[in-house]
């Protein structure tokens, strides 16, 4: 009692100790990953820029950086945008089909399943892709090849081992799914009732309050988890590595032949072994232009969301 | 365009559950009918079965007749999607959507009918239904902006012009007033009268004064128990419940001596 009738402790407010040590904790939590990705960022520059201006008799194929590294982008950016084309739909129908169509049980069981899918190294995901699926998709790039040659995309002569970088798409596609499905279900499953029943109450069925009420709302979430699939598909390097057959420096819009462009990921991974001095510093510049791109890709889709933000429903 | 309600021996169950037993009840076509009663004792329950919005809950299912102007609402020829264009609701929480502008959640029922129409068309039934909410001089200078926005009371009166947007036949309030202040209150009140002329209203309400302001009927609804079903105790002309109730513990209810 004494101490409250204390008029110079009246003035101070009062600090627990439980504030005291998470204020703490969390604070230092958000100075370390400052740190590290700081830390990431200057090794890959110190590192990296001797290899920009590396002569060309260091690069591998004995070109310039620009022109070694300029595949490798393309072939980055190509593999993840079609794994993302592909798995960006599914994922939302999977969730939406967990989240409100399916019976409970079921939906718990099939996101049981998902988070599993998730924890499978991609040595087994790279594994799948060379002895199941590159096998399997030989014969449809035949068929695409005849039928829809005239489409740059399937101009062949299509692989007959089917290790093309249209296989790994689809190898990078079923990695990221699980991620994509898990966030976008969360996400579907905090819809407000409140907003479902508007659009059911004015007469929406099922999917039409999707469409009112529920991605919408989730637009961002959407766009988180699309993020976080692009970065890992970006970044991928075993499974990319294991299943594609590289031809280096193509730059083709063509999916399906054995001449494809590498990804930086797995071409940092396959050179490494046998690098040695400048060359190091070459792989480790590329390593940073991957750095660069996620970046941008991150930087831009928080520039979309962003756009329309008063319109989020977070106010 | 406004149709009556008739209701007979109805009974809800969630699941296994009796939430609501045996209502024998009739609406007049353009009235006002308030449902007054303790929570829990399956007002609004009743009410959102009249429109098939209890079905939203999984395991929800009736007994019994509700008849709209002769036809049966849980005939096996009625698409519930369809029994919810034809009669609207306003919900307890304000509840525009918040990721689109004024201007698209009013006109949001409309694209469900998903009729073309020319924009001159939609200008026309915006405005025409923000007039009726009493809500177009507030916000006309600001139809591209979100209806989130707004304060609570527009919001709900947004939500009104949203559901006589396509011109039901009935119109269904769950506790409309409940999220706001008495201005606004008011405001709603005197908008439920203007409505009266063109629609069919049944309004659930926790106030008292309310019921006996805006409404021509009151129905009394309460709980025999806990556990119990939810019954219709009477149902009569609202001064006529007000000033001389037929059964004692509507007496007691409006009185405040419970509940």
């Amino acid at each position: 009692m004494a101490s409250t009738l204390d008029p110079r402790r009246k003035r101070s407010t009062i600090v627990r100790p439980g504030d005291r040590i998470f204020s703490g904790l969390s604070t230092s939590a958000g100075i370390l990953i400052l740190i590290v990705l700081a830390g990431v960022a200057a090794f890959l520059t110190i590192e990296g820029i001797p290899g920009i201006f590396a002569s060309p008799d260091d690069v591998k194929s004995g070109q310039s950086f620009l022109p070694y590294v300029w595949p490798l982008v393309y072939g980055t950016l190509i593999a993840a945008t079609i794994a993302l084309i592909i798995s960006v739909p599914i994922a939302i129908g999977v969730a939406l089909f967990i989240s409100h169509y399916s019976p409970r049980k079921l939906g718990q069981v099939l996101g049981y399943l998902i988070d599993l899918l998730a924890a499978v190294p991609s040595v087994v995901y790279g594994l799948w892709g060379i002895g199941f699926l590159a096998p399997n998709m030989a014969p449809i790039y035949q068929w695409l090849e005849d039928n829809l040659g005239f489409i740059p995309f399937f101009a062949g002569p299509a692989s007959a081992t089917g290790r093309t970088i249209m296989t790994a798409s689809i190898v990078l596609a079923v990695m990221i799914l699980p991620i994509m499905t898990a966030i976008c279900r969360e996400i579907f499953l905090q819809t407000p009732r409140l907003h479902e029943e508007a659009a059911l109450a004015l007469g929406a069925t099922r999917w039409e309050m999707a469409r009112m009420a529920i991605f919408p709302y989730a637009r961002s979430g959407i766009v988180s988890a699309a993020m976080l699939g692009l970065g890992r598909a970006l970044g991928e390097t075993l499974a990319v590595a294991m299943v594609l057959s590289v031809s280096a420096g193509t730059v083709t819009a063509n999916l399906i032949s054995s001449t494809n462009p590498s990804t930086i990921a797995a071409n940092i991974a396959l050179s490494f072994g046998e690098a040695s001095g400048k060359t190091v510093n070459v792989l480790i510049a590329s390593g940073l232009v991957l750095f660069v791109i996620t970046f941008l890709v991150n930087f831009a889709a928080r520039a979309i969301v962003d756009r329309r933000k008063e319109f989020s429903g977070a106010n | 365009m406004a149709k009556s309600i008739d209701v007979s021996d109805l009974n809800i169950y969630y699941g296994d559950f009796l939430a609501v037993e045996d209502v024998t009840i009739p609406i007049a076509a353009k009235s006002v009918t308030a449902f007054i009663g303790p929570s829990g004792c399956g007002k609004s329950t009743f009410l959102r079965s009249l429109n098939r919005m209890h079905e939203v809950i999984r395991g929800a299912r009736v007994e019994g007749k509700v008849l709209i102007d002769g036809q049966d609402l849980y005939g096996s020829d009625m698409d519930p999607v369809n029994v919810r264009r034809m009669i609207g609701m306003v919900f307890q929480r304000p509840n525009p959507f918040p990721t689109m502008s004024i201007y698209d959640n009013v006109l949001a029922g409309q694209k469900l009918n998903s009729k073309r129409m020319k924009k001159s068309e939609a200008d026309d039934i915006v405005e025409r239904s923000l007039r009726s909410a009493g809500l177009w001089t507030e916000v006309k200078e600001r139809l591209d902006r979100p209806g989130s926005g707004l304060s609570g009371g527009q919001q709900q009166r947004l939500c009104i012009a949203r559901a006589i947007s396509v011109e039901p036949e009935i119109l269904l309030m769950d506790e409309p007033c409940s999220a706001l202040d008495p201005i606004s209150t008011s405001v709603i009140e005197d908008l439920i009268h203007e409505l009266k002329s063109q629609y069919t209203i049944v309004i659930v309400t926790h106030n008292m004064q309310q019921a006996a302001r805006v409404s021509d009927e009151t129905a009394f609804f309460n709980l025999s128990g806990v556990g119990k079903p939810g019954r219709l105790i009477e149902v009569g002309r609202t001064e006529t419940i007000f000033s001389n109730p037929t059964d004692p513990a509507t007496e007691a209810y409006i009185q405040g001596r419970f509940g």
